[in-house]
């Protein structure tokens, strides 16, 4: 139960997600606006493993599970189907970073060019958690994965986090927004008005991950503001081309607090942190925080 | 197979064995070939092409082989068509975009950014429970390769023509089988066939039974030789096509009134029950698609079968699939030896193994003539051919010849050559047709 979203549960209990995991919770908010008359799809991930195996569904709503890389084309596939049957139904995608940022991206830019009416959702933990840490074109510059170990030569993850909501929108789809279960009405109400819109909707949900982030599992939500907090990640919107309603944040925080808490970042030295806060200012230039 | 299975097969085999020794014997006393008695049995052997032209008094057209494909597809009336254009399918695909976009065909046609997506939206679509259909080529349907296995692993009943086409590299858009052939493993029925109305009666049939077994089926149709020619098709009316091809209907869907999971997940435990579901599956698949046999026939007034016996009351038979079995049948004909006969496969999954073993059961040389490969072995359906074979006590000698590949001509004095080569049986096979330092 959430205080003011409803109390129907379309993602249940009995899964098995790490305890602690953000995204199953962000997913549970989501399907409380999506509500009974959705059918999901989900790309290979985290969530499809731990919440379709066989007798063991979650799921309240037809759920819907193909391959990595192409749970938009299997929405593109269902919704122009349920056009032709005349039926009306939200179809909504659930894919991580991986499938999204990198081997789902194609599939995902056709989705989103034909623009099939589907609410995308990018359940972003920074990093193939599924398998077991490893990098993808979503994590942060200088985190540790498994395959972007710090070492003598190496500062971590060499790249910088792919801005994906940006490239989504340049698509000119007309809902594009980010958000945090750390700030479930806000997500709560970022899926309701994607509903309202014609056409593909993108949703970016930061959704930090204990067991690869290396924070205790009581301390999901606390991590999730930080990022906010620190600007190192904004919630926001794009609506039909125009970014609006910029979440503000009420005391600013250095990047430092956020990235301390956090086993990923714990070899940075100063060098590295002031680059990240670079990111961080740079951040709060463009969205004027 | 079971242990049962096997002694009762090889107890067949024996007395296909005493049936053969006559038959030698006849030949040696200059008695001529008796037919033996099973023979009398079998249905006449008949050239398709022909029967066609004789009993069918639909009207014939002149018709491109890949309109005419996409006229069968309309006929069918799926729901949504997604496709990405490969050469030699693209005619295919663009007359069905030209008949959505005329109104002839009410479907949504899905223009993808790749083959990977147009199998997986199609899968999407018949998973809410409706007919789709998608097309491809060589590299697109290798592109498709993990979706194929979703697809038939989630039981999703899609048909779709491969027009095959040599895989890269060298790249390669030129017709052999090298495409679908390697996909044989990925759980789908395959039909070869040799000329376009089979492309088009197969189109049919493959949505019957695909349906009815949930399990999706390519058919196959050699890229130009196929796709690019014109010939005299009998296109059938509407209601011959409603009244053999029911309205596709399922209980298993995305339906928001009836919540289910499609695609679970599944542990050691559960995992294996689901692929031999898949086998049992193709094991009903090969007997529908024998009732076919006789159920197309009465609608259409053209046959069908698993296989093709072309002259078969002789010593030597061919083995081979598609449209080169067309050049096979017209070398048997002008053939001053006329001890040679033809096997045509037409259905390679379910792989006919009962009906190839009794139709060469006579037979003292195989041949099988491929256009694919297995490197590092040797000709994908000659393999296939001898494993048929390996636990029959007499069989016969069965040999392999490579030809073909890349779009490289089979004449009919490859096929003599083939045919001689044999008889010297000094090798299994060899590779036909190469030229240069190979010639």
């Amino acid at each position: 139960m959430i205080a003011g979203l409803p109390g129907e549960e379309l993602f249940l209990q009995g899964h098995t997600a790490c305890a602690g995991c953000s995204q199953a919770l962000a997913v549970r908010i989501a399907m409380k606006a999506l509500g009974r008359n959705t059918i999901v799809c989900l790309a290979t991930g985290c969530l499809e493993i731990y919440s379709t195996q066989y007798r063991r569904c979650a799921w309240k709503v037809p759920v819907i599970h193909m391959l990595f890389e192409n749970a938009p084309a299997v929405a593109s596939g269902i919704e122009v189907a349920m056009k032709k049957l005349g039926k009306k139904a939200n179809i909504a995608v659930f894919a991580g970073d991986g499938a999204t940022a990198d081997i789902g991206f194609g599939a995902l830019s056709g989705m989103l060019e034909r623009g099939h009416n589907v609410i995308y959702i990018c359940i972003d933990n920074e990093a193939y958690m599924n398998t077991g840490i490893q990098r993808s074109g979503s994590t942060p510059y200088a985190a540790y994965t498994t395959t972007s170990p710090p070492g003598k030569v190496s500062i971590g993850n060499k790249t910088f986090k792919k801005d994906l909501p940006s490239i989504v929108a340049a698509h000119r789809i007309p809902y594009v927004a980010t958000a945090n279960p750390s700030y479930p009405k806000d997500l709560y109400k970022k899926v309701k008005k994607a509903m309202d819109f014609d056409g593909a909707k993108y949703i970016h949900i930061l959704t930090p991950c204990p067991t690869g982030w290396g924070f205790e599992s009581n301390e999901s939500i606390e991590i999730g503001r930080l990022a906010n907090e620190t600007a190192l990640w904004i919630n926001y919107e794009v609506v039909n081309g125009e970014i609006t309603d910029v979440m503000k944040i009420k005391e600013k925080k250095l990047v430092e607090e956020y990235l301390r808490r956090q086993a990923r970042f714990r070899h940075l030295s100063k060098k590295e942190i002031e680059e990240i806060q670079k990111i961080a200012d740079e951040n709060a230039r463009i969205f004027g925080l | 197979m079971a242990v049962s299975e096997i002694s009762k097969k090889t107890n067949k085999s024996k007395k296909v064995g005493k049936n053969k020794n006559m038959g030698n014997t006849n030949k040696k006393t200059g008695k001529g070939k008796t037919k033996t008695k099973h023979k009398s049995k079998l249905k006449p052997k008949s050239n398709s092409k022909l029967k066609t032209k004789m009993k069918n008094k639909e009207k014939m057209v002149v018709i491109e082989g890949s309109h005419a494909v996409a006229e069968a597809v309309r006929l069918c009336k799926p729901k949504v068509v997604a496709a990405f254009p490969i050469t030699p399918q693209t005619h295919i695909v663009e007359r069905l975009a030209w008949l959505v976009a005329n109104g002839m065909l009410d479907a949504e046609y899905v223009n993808v950014e790749s083959e990977h997506s147009a199998l997986s939206l199609v899968a999407g679509a018949v998973a809410c429970g409706v007919r789709a259909y998608t097309a491809t080529s060589s590299q697109g349907l290798a592109l498709m390769h993990e979706v194929l296995f979703a697809t038939s692993g989630m039981r999703l009943p899609v048909v779709m023509h491969v027009a095959n086409r040599a895989l890269s590299a060298p790249l390669n858009i030129w017709n052999d089988l090298s495409d679908t052939m390697a996909q044989r493993d990925a759980s789908w029925i395959q039909l070869y066939a040799e000329n376009v109305q089979e492309s088009v009666d197969f189109t049919f049939i493959a949505y019957k039974v695909a349906e009815e077994v949930m399990l999706p089926a390519m058919v196959c149709m050699d890229g130009y030789t196929l796709t690019h020619v014109y010939e005299p098709v009998s296109i059938p009316e509407q209601w011959q096509v409603d009244d053999y091809l029911p309205e596709y209907k399922t209980d298993y869907k995305l339906d928001v009134e009836n919540p289910m999971l499609i695609g679970a997940y599944a542990l050691p435990d559960d995992y294996m029950e689901f692929k031999y579901d898949q086998q049992l599956a193709m094991d009903v698949a090969m007997t529908k698609l024998e009732e076919e046999s006789k159920e197309f026939e009465k609608k259409f007034n053209r046959r069908f079968d698993l296989i093709e016996e072309y002259k078969l009351e002789s010593d030597v038979a061919i083995v081979s699939m598609g449209s080169v079995c067309g050049t096979i049948k017209d070398a048997i004909d002008n053939f001053d030896d006329a001890d040679v006969g033809l096997l045509r496969l037409i259905a390679y999954r379910p792989f006919p193994k009962d009906k190839i073993r009794d139709a060469l059961r006579d037979v003292e040389t195989v041949i099988v003539i491929d256009r694919a490969f297995s490197y590092g072995f040797e000709g994908i359906l000659f393999t296939e051919i001898k494993s048929a074979f390996y636990n029959v006590e007499e069989k016969p000698r069965i040999f392999g010849y490579t030809a073909g590949l890349g779009g490289r001509d089979i004449r009919i004095e490859d096929i003599y050559r083939i045919i001689e080569d044999a008889k010297q049986a000094e090798k299994e096979g060899d590779w036909i047709g190469l030229r240069g330092v190979y010639a």
